[in-house]
């Protein structure tokens, strides 16, 4: 019975001591502001070459669209992006940069992507575009593009807390087949070897961005399906509040960080 | 939509060499992929490009489904007199995009 009620209580100490080393590390884990890199560090020259230069950018070509639909009329009320907003390397300058912000109107966080869905649907009266579509990606890219040097700073007041601590959570959270959470690579084990790649630190700055291996434009979603695929976890799908509040949790822990759209990766 | 990106100097001395770079849009379906219903979906690629110089051949390609999607070319040539250089990209179902741009020589 004692013998019994001490390895009881060592069991007990020992996952309290578990559970005390999980909360601590949670925190441990984050990346000092100082050591982040964006992942444009960790690629080869000449990849860093190809985002650095308009002409080899394939990134472009996507701006160079989202350029001709934000003039061209679209919807019931027969307007176009221009007709409210007008020159976008103005007006949308630094937009980027805060999203995913607090949509009043809805009443929950949104990105970029929603947010040019809403005014689509709600001002242009048209349909909104779909997810991942050329058009969407393209808008979104010329959006973004407008943003490009810029730090990174979204406002996280008290309506966007609760948000970023979700995503924080998710983060944080092991999950799929291969019981893996980001924060074990992206955090952990970042510069070290993934098969034959480098773990980068998994910050947002470029998208969307043109990735070597989808021979295109992707957004951050579609970059986050894929490493949930990766461990075997079934991915959130497009437009997920669950893949808002991760990115306002990227975003958070990217602050200050210099936006890159459209960036280049492997 | 078609697009190509195009660099070249707008000016340059005679007898300089000028580097150009074309950028085009264009999604290179190799035709050996297959979609999740197992149909196979057929060769979408460019399969010719020309650069032309005063209506001089000055740069020749041909493309293969290997070469990745949104093909860049980057080529040198000789700036020998002011003119126009006209590049044409021509492929699969009837593909073709023309752009020229001018160079002026000193």
């Amino acid at each position: 019975m004692k013998a019994d009620c001490g390895r009881w209580l060592r069991h007990v100490v020992a996952t309290a001591c578990a559970l005390i080393g999980c909360a601590l590390s949670v925190h441990a884990a984050e990346i000092p502001l100082a050591e982040r890199r964006s992942g444009y560090e960790f690629m080869g020259r000449e990849t860093r070459a190809m985002q650095d230069d308009d002409v080899t950018n394939p990134g472009v070509l996507w701006v160079l669209d989202g350029e001709t639909l934000w003039n061209r009329t679209a919807g019931a009320t027969g307007q176009a992006c221009a007709g409210c907003h007008g020159d976008a390397r103005t007006s949308m300058r630094g937009v980027a940069a805060r999203y995913p912000a607090w949509d009043v109107a809805s009443g929950r966080p949104i990105n970029l992507e929603q947010r040019i869905n809403a005014c689509r649907t709600g001002r242009q009266k048209a349909a909104p575009l779909v997810y991942e579509s050329r058009d969407l990606l393209a808008l979104t890219a010329y959006v973004a593009r407008q943003s490009r040097g810029m730090e990174i700073e979204i406002a996280i007041d008290e309506r966007i807390k609760p948000s970023l601590n979700a995503g924080r959570d998710t983060f944080h959270r092991r999950q799929g087949q291969l019981n893996l959470a980001c924060t074990q690579c992206h955090d952990d084990r970042w510069g070290k070897k993934l098969a034959g790649n480098t773990i980068p630190q998994a910050h947002p700055t470029g998208y969307p961005l043109y990735r070597l291996e989808w021979q295109g434009l992707g957004s951050l979603q579609r970059r986050l399906r894929n490493c949930m695929a990766g461990i075997r976890a079934e991915p959130y799908p497009y437009g997920a509040p669950e893949f808002v509040e991760l990115e306002i949790y990227l975003m958070w822990r990217a602050r200050g960080m210099k936006l890159e759209t459209p960036a280049v990766r492997p | 939509m078609a697009r190509a990106v195009l660099s070249l100097p707008a000016k340059a001395r005679h007898g300089e060499v000028i580097e150009i770079k074309t950028l085009i849009a264009h999604a290179m379906e190799t035709g050996f992929r297959r979609t999740q219903l197992g149909e196979p979906i057929p060769r979408d690629i460019i399969t010719r490009f020309v650069c032309t110089y005063n209506g001089d051949e000055i740069f020749r390609a041909e493309l293969h489904p290997a070469i990745a999607a949104n093909p860049l070319l980057a080529f040198t040539t000789v700036a020998t007199e002011s003119g126009t250089l006209e590049f044409k990209w021509s492929g699969d179902r009837g593909f073709s995009l023309t752009e020229s741009a001018t160079i002026a020589v000193e």
